[in-house]
């Protein structure tokens, strides 16, 4: 295999993959645990490894804001946050995806205060689920860079051109060392040419104003319509990006992953760092002749609704863990699925659950708790399980606590 | 590779009355009395929606003029005055 291998986090992983994209600008504000994506791009302009302009901004708003403007003005760009700093850019997110600039951001999944907590937790991705962003979840640090390339090479195609972020859990991935192999930049040079934008850009010979006042009778709604276009047209794209990745570096990324699902009675469904404990239960309990597999939601947006359908399909049981939640329903993947489902005359029986809020530890015995748990769960009901709450709220009656 | 007629931009070209008649919009009205203007070109520069157009004096294009009185203020002979708009 071609590349250099060096031990290295997500948080670097992803500052290695804005090198190897050649980013033009980085608007970025630094915030607990994403800060060493900040410091390592900074060490790379300082050491001359990477030529971008780095911009100090006062804010996650102004971050993006300044993404836009640098977007706009028709370079690559990138920044990085988590957490608040997500939520903070909330409103500038839209703008990014309806100007239909392929900018691309990581995210390290924290927990949204209050109270403060630093750790694991998908609501500050999950919440920013219908801004036309791109989302993409992973479970390794290689996973982390290499998505990075896909992702821009799926945003920045003409079809697409949306924005897209790439999802990684705090902590168990920012700032865990694992072997990582950093692909030449030749090979990415020749998988991620330069972006020329091929739609619009800010050009003082030919001016242009962008989200000017548009009445109802004018085109707004063509142009929400054409943002669910560019995500409809983005999961062909990115099928065709990642057989190119893999011809290029030999490592091959899907939209979602299925592990052990051939003959499997009982899949897990999960995306993050889950995915990777719930292969662990799954060698287990396979181990012990229960039929489990695996299915890992990688792009939560646009949703691959074909693969998960097709896959989903054969199982007799699923769980399906969720690391966010929507308040009043239940476990956002688990709505996901259940949609996904719906067009099926035969329906496998589908058990939601909550579990690892905050960062909470859960490990491949919890995991197989939880699919030993829905084996025995009648199904048909419309409910998420809070999994791994304090033995004090357990003993006390409540329903839907285990 | 050409663009798709499913990609619908928020992108406008600078064109007059881009965003319909905003001179209905008006409250007051900015009148020039001609008699006082020195030509000195501050309306012209200053307006803010470029509504005052250069002839030989000064005049307003009540299309677009949206009444904000800018022009009205820095006027240094005092020849335009705001007067209300009235059905």
């Amino acid at each position: 295999m071609k590349g250099t291998w060096e031990l290295i986090n997500a948080n670097e992983a992803a500052a290695h993959a804005a090198r190897l994209a050649r980013v033009k600008v980085i608007p970025i504000y630094p915030i607990t645990p994403q800060t060493m994506i900040v410091e390592v791009i900074e060490e790379f302009i300082v050491k001359g490894m990477m030529n971008a302009e780095y911009m100090r901004v006062e804010s996650e708003h102004s971050a993006m804001a300044a993404a836009i403007g640098a977007s706009s003005a028709g370079v690559r760009t990138f920044t990085a946050t988590a957490s608040q700093g997500l939520l903070y850019m909330h409103e500038v997110l839209h703008w990014a995806a309806g100007s239909r600039l392929p900018i691309g951001m990581a995210v390290v999944n924290r927990a949204v205060g209050p109270p403060w907590n630093i750790h694991a937790d998908h609501q500050d991705a999950i919440s920013q689920r219908d801004t036309g962003w791109m989302e993409f979840f992973v479970s390794s640090s290689q996973e982390a860079l290499d998505s990075i390339l896909i992702m821009y090479k799926v945003a920045e195609n003409s079809k697409v051109l949306l924005p897209f972020m790439v999802c990684m859990d705090a902590f168990i991935l920012s700032h865990t060392h694992m072997p990582v192999n950093i692909p030449d930049q030749e090979d990415v040079d020749s998988f991620l040419p330069e972006y020329r934008p091929p739609h619009w850009s800010l050009d003082p010979d030919n001016p242009v104003d962008m989200g000017n006042l548009t009445m109802p009778e004018e085109e707004y709604m063509e142009m929400r319509w054409s943002i669910e276009r560019g995500m409809k047209n983005a999961r062909e794209v990115f099928r065709e990006t990642s057989d190119e990745f893999y011809r290029i570096f030999g490592r091959r990324y899907g939209m979602v992953h299925s592990y052990k699902v051939e003959d499997a009675e009982h899949i897990i469904v999960t995306s993050g760092t889950l995915a990777s404990e719930a292969e662990v239960a799954v060698d287990n309990m396979r181990r012990n002749g229960r039929k489990v597999g695996l299915l890992k939601i990688s792009l939560f947006r646009p949703f691959p609704q074909e693969e998960t359908r097709t896959i989903l399909s054969k199982a007799r049981t699923l769980t399906v863990i969720d690391r966010s939640y929507s308040f009043g329903y239940g476990g956002p993947l688990a709505m996901e699925i259940r949609s996904v489902l719906y067009d099926l005359d035969e329906r496998p029986k589908l058990v939601s659950y909550v579990a690892g809020l905050g960062g909470r530890d859960v490990t491949y015995k919890d995991i197989e708790k939880m699919v030993l748990h829905s084996e025995k769960e009648k199904g048909k009901r419309m409910v998420t399980y809070w999994y791994g709450l304090k033995e004090r709220i357990r003993s006390s009656g409540f329903e839907e606590v285990i | 590779m050409g663009l798709s007629e499913e990609l619908v931009l928020p992108i406008s070209r600078p064109s007059k009355g881009a965003s319909g008649r905003t001179g209905v919009w008006r409250v007051f009205k900015p009148v020039i009395d001609l008699q006082k203007c020195v030509k000195c070109w501050q309306c012209w520069l200053l307006c803010p929606e470029e509504t005052i157009l250069a002839d030989d004096v000064p005049k307003v294009d009540y299309d677009y003029c949206k009444g904000c009185g800018v022009c009205a203020k820095v006027c240094p002979t005092k020849a335009i005055t705001m007067v209300e708009e009235r059905e």
